[in-house]
């Protein structure tokens, strides 16, 4: 091997040569003696002798063409990697190979905009912090000026590490075109931000803006974004070469729609243009549902597209990357479990696709390399394909021509970065060009070969919403995927499973999911829902249904269903009442592992048997140990080892016989965030990040482990080791054993991480910062409540009950309303408030069960109270720093779903200060080393001069959900200082951001961002379930301003046309004067104010200062789908305000329903009285005067109220 | 781009390009990492399955000492060859009937084998199977991670392991394919014995033959010659090295009059009854051809009308034109290998299988670098510089890998055609011949 010191010696002159050259690397030769050692090592056998006999035969005159040593040679272009600063090495072959490529005219751009894609919503969620991120370092390296835009203020992109410039600001064309006014840049990037950036980009087009400030769409152009994304021109484009592509017919009414069906025939398949992850798509098997579903798509877009329906076909995607010179590869192919018919986006994924015959495989390919060429597409793309499962017969179903969430996983389950190169292509480089960074040796200009299979499972989140549809189908509704890698599809699959929910032991039967009948079986296999695969598991492994036969009813190919079978027969065995801890065989055991078999799972399924005893996991992984059973670790390298790769992106299987690394770092492990939930997403990758960069700076080294593919944390330059795999007990303390770790980070993750932190603790697991212990007892209510009343710190009455009279009693004591929460639930949204003895009675007897084994805690419920949220960094007990936020919501709303404002508005000096000291007794009594987040309520004193009660109603040690947005608006990174107080090294001074919050001229504001148009049927109620899937947030100079301006920047919110009504709702919870107030507000606006009942009409046009003149009274036939869209349309309502409070039992309530009607008809909603009172006070302090005269004068921008600044322009405004 | 365009401009620009690649210290130095072995371990490795009782055991014996233990299908027979592996994701079928892989047990880095079966023997108008490479499987034995036991496809009609059992070929599952790829990758292409069996064999007992040693080719070949679409308007003698279909079959879908010959065919003799030559891929070295290279040494003197190879015929057309061959560390096989066409800059994306290279280090007078290999460098192709000879290393006909580079066969009937049209004679003797009488002609 090249000695280390002569390559880091190149290395670094290269990275010198660069930076004085810019973009091209001048080489000077003098390596002549290696590559003579190389050129002849490689010829380990020497020539072959009868070769150098035969030189004789060498033509007459034959000449050698000499070898020049002297010349030193140019290349253009650096090959530098985003891994390459871990992995520095030499790769001369391929730069020399492929300087023999043509090479791209680099576009010369000194400043370039980067488009996000906003808060994460379904359909568009943290992959685009991955793709963004990526985008921002290809453009770092090559020294561009960048320009972010992005109000997701939880995302890594959004980091100082990263964009030059950030604005939190509403992702919008009419704020983009501000800010490119503003910045003036040479560029623009438009495939980094998913549909939201893409739509916008070709509204700036439209706009004229692009072209007025000379701003260049760097890669895929415009019109090729138009033509894939209309799907008329899409399928025209089509045809002129020959692809097939799915029959379609534009049309813009709901009757063009039936006559199209009638012509194509049922069932058909029905698409709307410009959509979110298959937002307003649907199946219609006959007229009736056609008509309905026409008619919602239609409120949707102004085009759809009606379809034949293929179910049953096969769903294949390939991500094509083809760069400006032609050059074209395919670096991914990816197989859907779930035959057509689910949205992609929703299906169980395999990659690389198993059920394809080479010639299949090959077809598909060809063809989309044909497309992307005849498109013209520069960049990354994606095509989507339905293959007949019974022929070579295909037609494509879409493109999308820019990084998607299928291109994040295949980026993931190949380890080709995608996003770096189609920045790269961006910039006019060519494949040839680029490296591949995993090898570093090799051209980027390849087909990546994987020696393992990888399988991705949707996480849905669906029982956190009342009234939801469970059925999965063309439209969207996971909220977050898990990757998973193995070496068999058993167990890359059962890896998956568990990834997905650590309460799902792997393929098996799921408790509440094992239908009586037969029919009733039948019925849950043929309709998809997000449990199908339990279903599965339980027609196979307690009904004994047959391959065949579940084929017949799911039409999913027979291999996965033979590979399911698989594991129920490993599962039947170990279930076997024969079968014991005890008299378990190796090879069982083995066989088991190697199937994907948790330790949990066959420990479970030996203590089924009733002779045994139970058998704990600890105990399988005594017997696991004892035959010397472990999983291996085993590098992804795109190229199946075929070339040596120095990458650290690895997974664990037991299907191998070796390691592919020595185990001699002993880094620090960082728990990863897992899957993104309701509750727990890009946030805590950021947390991550945040944790493993400090780590890095403190010197240590770092090991990921995560298995969300969505993330930048398993981007693998961003640690020393990538684990991609569960963060499971068992398999956390496998890798800590492997790699004699120093310890784990279990607080920057999420709850998630946090759930093992005990169990690794006891197994002398050394878990870094506040004791496992320690966590513990602050999330065990009992001991809490004790030790908060031992330090004095106040909490609301609480008790754990286990009968309903019991609860009844405690809540007649306390007096209602009362706040439940079980701790077994069946269905529906887990914790409620009651406001009499009949809710809560209802709750409890309906929602859950409660008994002995399922005791509920009853709270009292403190009506009308602000909440404050307090994220803090302690050490070794003592306060270190932290952050107050203040909630607009009352109390009662989840803090995820809260919007909190920093600096907190209306706040004294007084309570801030007892804030403080309420944090520093409970960072003492924990002994708190990291991070830690309280949630407090502000109740009013008795009198109105009393000091407020502060009552901790949740204290999480570990970083919460708000620890970007403190960290993003304090200008102090929170996590960076939490992780050197975990290891004790270089902590921070003591310090109270909070002390000079008067030297802050800005407030920040983060609102929620909710995904209610792809739950159909979902309620959009505010309660105390989480139930938003993101979070925006933006400065202002006030609270105000920067609530307005955060609101703007949610999907789906924007100010109500003047002249268009705006339409109220509220129950007898309501506070009379708010919606008295918002009404009057936007009366005087000139906007008709209508409502749907009479008794609120009198409400409103009561005497006194908040009187509404006119108000009208509108009562929608909302069962009547075919009239309601009409009738929503001819009442010129553009601003829905619902300021219910409580929650509905059924989906008969009006409330409801003109809530749905508000998410369904696209129209804007606001549905919690602080928010609509912040809202309107907003509008009112807007600039030049009262909001009322502003509307209709034209004197408000109605798209861009606020003017923008960047992050910058913000922090600099501190005294 | 017709092959009769002598292409002296981008000649000037691949001839600069090569000087610079000649001043680099690039060649194949990625590939000679392979030195650094994975595993520090010193005693040789001994991998073992859980088969389950009731199963049969194989063993793949390294030559170096390595055993892997694991499940047998297939035939229960053992067989000794190169053991050698391929990256390609699909292509079961194609991979184990192309006759390239003659003498060798074939290893599948793609560790889910045998999921869609084994397809029809269904044969196309040419006579030609049309899912498979060749009438039967070449390999010696074949290695996966994991067998799929149960296939799923339309067009399947028995499992991998029922076409394995009936054609006498042994396989085993259960192989870390990654542990061993890294083992083949450190210390070169590597003997291997499989079998099947209780026990693995005893070291001392297995009687190592090397099949390189061999003249594979010979056994490959065709014995006489055979005609496959008679009609077709140009005649291509197609020297028969251990041809795959799907060469045959892309020469005649372009409209050839393809004879398949045998490797020892002789061509000098007939050259002017062949409008053009095709030399096909074939196993192990090119240097037991001595025959081939000759005939072709002397062809390349004379003959005026268009010559291609590919892969084996790639190194015998770089041989007869006076480049050396080496045996490659482990070979490229796989579907996913980057070539940059010298001619156009660009990148292709070829299917590959070879454990030779040419020594393109020094051209010979007259000759170019067509095509060089990416990722490390070595020879993907050569041509000369103002007749229209060609040939490439890679596998343009596919079956399987990608069908990128499928425009070779177009472009060479083409030239071939374009050439006849031309009237251009076979022989320079004969050039001047016609020339002559042409000048008499018209005088």
């Amino acid at each position: 091997m090249l000695s280390a010191r002569v390559m880091l010696g190149r290395s670094s002159l290269k990275t010198a040569a660069a930076k004085a050259l810019g973009c091209g690397i001048r080489r000077t030769g003098g390596l002549t003696v290696q590559l003579q050692q190389h050129r002849q090592f490689h010829r380990q056998l020497g020539p072959i002798s009868s070769v150098s006999s035969m030189r004789g035969i060498l033509p007459a005159g034959a000449r050698v063409v000499p070898v020049s040593t002297k010349e030193s040679v140019q290349y253009v272009g650096r090959r530098g990697f985003s891994g390459a600063q871990v992995h520095q090495s030499t790769n001369d072959a391929v730069e020399a190979a492929s300087s023999l490529a043509r090479t791209g005219a680099k576009i010369d751009v000194k400043k370039v905009l980067v488009v996000g894609s906003g808060g994460l919503s379904i359909g568009q969620a943290g992959e685009f912090d991955y793709s963004g991120s990526q985008a921002i370092k290809a453009l770092k390296e090559s020294n561009i000026e960048t320009v972010l835009v992005n109000p997701n203020i939880a995302t890594v992109q959004t980091s100082h590490e990263l964009a030059d410039h950030v604005y939190f600001a509403p992702v919008t064309p009419q704020y983009l075109a501000q800010i490119i006014e503003k910045e003036r840049p040479d560029a623009i990037m438009l495939a980094f931000g998913g549909q939201t950036a893409l739509n916008c980009g070709v509204q700036l087009d439209k706009m004229g803006v692009l072209e007025k400030f000379n701003v260049r769409v760097l890669g895929t152009s415009v019109r090729t974004l138009e033509l894939s994304e209309d799907r008329d021109l899409f399928a025209n484009a089509l045809k002129d070469i020959d692809i097939p592509v799915a029959q379609s017919t534009a049309v813009n009414t709901v009757k063009d729609a039936l006559a199209a069906a009638e012509t194509i025939g049922y069932p058909v398949i029905v698409r709307s243009a410009y959509a979110l992850g298959g937002l307003g798509s649907g199946f219609a098997a006959n007229e009736s549902e056609l008509h309905s579903l026409a008619n919602q798509s239609l409120s949707l877009c102004p085009q759809i597209l009606v379809e034949k329906s293929m179910r049953g076909w096969k769903e294949v995607e390939y991500e094509v990357v083809r760069d400006a010179q032609d050059n074209c590869v395919t670096v991914c192919n990816m197989e859907n479990f779930d035959p057509l018919g689910i949205h992609t986006g929703d299906s169980i994924v395999v990659a690389p696709s198993q059920t394809l015959s080479d010639e299949e495989y090959h077809m598909l390919r060809t063809a989309a390399i044909k497309i992307v060429r005849h498109m013209g597409v520069v960049g990354e793309c994606n095509v989507q394909y339905a293959l007949n499962p019974e022929s070579l017969e295909y037609c494509v179903i879409e493109m999308n021509a820019r990084l998607s969430r299928s291109s994040a996983l295949a980026s993931k389950a190949t380890g080709y970065p995608l996003a770096f190169v189609a920045a790269k292509i961006g910039l006019g480089w060519t494949l040839p060009e680029l490296q591949n960074s995993v090898t570093t040796t090799t051209t980027a200009c390849f087909e990546p070969s994987l020696d393992y299979i990888v399988t991705k499972i949707p996480r849905w989140d669906l029982s956190k919403f009342n009234h939801v549809s469970r059925d999965i189908g063309s439209c969207m509704k996971s909220v977050g995927e898990v990757m998973a890698i193995g070496r068999t599809f058993e167990e890359s699959l059962q890896k998956a499973i568990r990834s997905v929910d650590p309460s799902f032991a792997g393929f098996a039967p799921l408790a509440g999911f094992m239908p009586e009948s037969e029919a009733e079986l039948d019925e849950a296999l043929r309709n998809p829902t997000d449990r199908r695969l339990f279903y599965l598991a339980y027609a196979m492994i307690s009904r004994g249904y047959s391959v065949d036969r579940l084929h017949e009813i799911t039409r999913i190919d027979r291999w996965f269903l033979h590979k399911l079978a698989n594991i129920c027969s490993v599962h039947k065995a170990l279930s076997d009442p024969h079968q014991t801890l005890q008299n378990l065989g190796r090879t069982q055991l083995e066989t088991a592992k190697r199937m994907g078999f948790s330790d949990l799972q066959i420990a479970r399924l030996l203590s089924g048997t009733k002779q045994s005893a139970a058998v704990g996991e600890d105990d399988v992984r005594g017997l696991r140990k004892q035959f010397g059973l472990r999983p291996f670790a085993k590098r992804i390298d795109t190229l199946a080892g075929e070339f040596p790769a120095p990458t650290n992106y690895l997974y664990t299987t037991y299907n191998a016989a070796t390691d592919d690394v020595p185990f001699n770092e002993h880094g620090t492990m960082v728990l990863g965030s897992g899957v993104y939930r309701i509750g727990s997403s890009v946030e805590f990758d950021w947390c991550g990040v945040s944790a493993i960069r400090a780590l890095r700076q403190l010197g240590h080294k770092t090991i990921m482990v995560n298995y969300n593919p969505e993330t930048v944390s398993t981007d693998f330059d961003e640690c020393d080791r990538l684990y991609f795999d569960e963060l499971s007990y068992e398999r956390v303390r496998d890798i800590y054993e492997m790699e004699q770790s120093g310890g784990v980070i279990v607080s920057v993750g999420g709850q998630l991480p946090q759930n093992i932190a005990l169990r690794l603790h006891q197994k002398q697991v050394n878990v870094l910062g506040t004791s496992p212990e320690k966590i513990d007892a602050a999330e065990d209510r009992h001991r809490f409540s004790q030790i908060l009343d031992s330090i004095d710190v106040d909490q609301p009455a609480w008790k754990e009950l286990v009968s309903v009279e019991d609860a009844e009693k405690f809540a007649d004591s306390v007096g209602y309303p009362v706040l439940i929460r079980p701790s077994y639930v069946l269905s529906g949204a887990a914790m409620n408030v009651a406001y009499d003895a009949q809710s809560l009675r209802d709750n409890l007897v309906l929602a859950a069960s409660v008994s002995p084994e399922h005791p509920v805690v009853v709270t009292k419920f403190i009506r009308g109270a602000r909440e404050l949220d307090i994220d803090a960094v302690a050490y070794r007990g003592e306060l270190v720093t932290h952050a107050v936020s203040e909630h607009i919501e009352d109390a009662g709303v989840h803090s995820g779903d809260a919007s909190l404002i920093l600096p907190p508005a209306n706040l004294t000096p007084e309570v801030m200060q007892r804030v403080k000291e309420i944090g520093a007794k409970v960072a003492h009594a924990f002994a708190i080393s990291g991070p830690f987040n309280m949630q407090i309520i502000m109740q009013q004193g008795g009198t109105p001069d009393a000091e407020p009660l502060l009552k901790v109603i949740e204290c999480n040690l570990r970083a919460s959900r708000s620890f970007p947005f403190v960290s993003k608006v304090l200008d102090t990174n929170f996590v960076d200082a939490a992780t050197r107080a975990i290891v004790g090294e270089s902590v921070p001074q003591p310090n109270d951001p909070m002390k000079d919050c008067e030297k802050r001229p800005y407030t920040a504001i983060k609102v929620p961002q909710f995904s209610w148009t792809r739950l159909a049927g979902a309620d959009p109620f505010l309660g105390v379930e989480m139930s938003s899937t993101g979070e925006v947030a933006c400065f202002g100079k006030s609270p105000e301003e920067a609530y307005l301006v955060s609101l703007l920047s949610t999907n789906g919110f924007r100010l109500p046309v003047p002249g268009k009504a705006v339409y109220i709702g509220i129950d007898d919870l309501t506070d009379s004067r708010i919606v008295r107030k918002v009404a009057a507000h936007f009366s005087r606006a000139g906007y008709p104010i209508l409502t749907d009942s009479k008794a609120t009409a009198e409400l409103l046009s009561e005497e006194g200062t908040n009187s509404v003149k006119h108000v009208g009274v509108v009562v929608f036939d909302y069962d009547n789908r075919r009239t309601l869209r009409d009738a929503v349309f001819d009442s010129n309502i553009d601003l829905v305000v619902n300021l219910a409070k409580r929650r509905p039992t059924d989906k008969a309530n009006p409330n409801y329903a003109m809530r749905r009607m508000a998410v369904d008809f696209g129209i804007s909603l606001v549905n919690d009285q602080r928010c609509a009172e912040m809202l309107v006070d907003a509008l009112d302090a807007l600039p030049d005067g009262a909001a009322t005269a502003l509307y209709g004068q034209q004197k408000l921008n109605l798209l861009t109220p606020v003017d923008v600044k960047s992050w910058d322009q913000y922090l600099k405004m501190r005294n | 781009m017709s092959f009769l365009t002598t292409m002296s401009a981008s000649n000037n620009a691949a001839y600069s390009a090569i000087k610079r690649r000649m001043n680099s210290p690039m060649a194949l130095l990625a590939r000679s990492f392979a030195s650094v072995k994975d595993n520090a371990s010193t005693k040789p490795l001994h991998a073992y399955y859980p088969v389950v009782p009731g199963s049969l055991t194989a063993h793949l014996q390294l030559r170096t000492g390595e055993t892997f233990t694991g499940g047998s299908f297939g035939a229960t027979s053992s067989s000794i060859g190169e053991t050698v592996f391929t990256t390609s994701l699909v292509g079961y079928p194609e991979s184990m009937t192309d006759p390239s892989y003659r003498g060798q047990l074939l290893v599948f880095t793609q560790p889910l084998i045998g999921n869609y079966g084994v397809p029809k023997r269904t044969r196309d108008q040419y006579g030609l199977l049309k899912h498979f490479e060749s009438e039967k499987i070449q390999c010696s034995g074949i290695v996966v991670s994991d067998y799929a036991t149960k296939y799923s496809h339309w067009n399947a009609v028995e499992s991998l392991s029922e076409w394995c059992e009936r054609e006498g070929v042994p396989a085993i599952t259960g192989v870390d394919t990654r542990a061993l790829v890294h083992i083949l990758r450190g210390q070169g292409s590597t003997l291997g014995s499989l079998s099947a069996g209780s026990q693995p064999l005893e070291e001392s007992k297995i009687q190592w033959v090397d099949p390189n040693a061999k003249n594979l080719v010979a056994q490959a070949s065709t014995d006489s010659v055979r005609v496959f679409n008679p009609d077709g308007d140009v005649h291509i003698a197609l020297i028969d090295c251990g041809v795959k279909y799907n060469i045959i079959r892309s020469l005649c879908e372009q409209g050839a009059r393809v004879s398949l010959v045998p490797w020892n065919h002789n061509l000098v003799d007939n050259l002017a009854s062949y409008d053009g030559i095709f030399i096909s891929n074939g196993p192990g070295s090119p240097t037991h051809c001595t025959e081939t290279i000759a005939q072709l040494r002397q062809a390349f003197e004379v003959y005026q009308r268009p010559i291609f190879g590919i892969c084996m015929g790639n190194q015998l057309m770089g041989l007869a034109a006076g480049l050396n061959a080496y045996k490659l560390r482990f070979g490229n096989r796989g579907h996913n290998q980057p070539a940059v066409d010298l001619t156009t800059g660009k990148c292709v994306i070829t299917s590959q299988n070879h454990g030779y290279a040419l020594d393109d280090a020094q051209m010979p007078a007259g000759w170019d670098r067509y095509y060089v290999n990416a990722n490390d460098g070595s020879n993907e192709g050569i041509r000369h510089v103002e007749k229209p000879f060609r040939s490439v290393q890679f596998h343009p006909e596919a079956k399987g890998g990608p069908l990128d580079t499928g425009y070779l066969f177009a472009e060479f009937v083409d030239s071939v055609r374009a050439s006849k049209a031309a009237g251009l004679p076979a022989s320079q003797s004969v050039i001047d011949e016609s020339a002559t009488s042409a000048q008499a002609a018209t005088a």
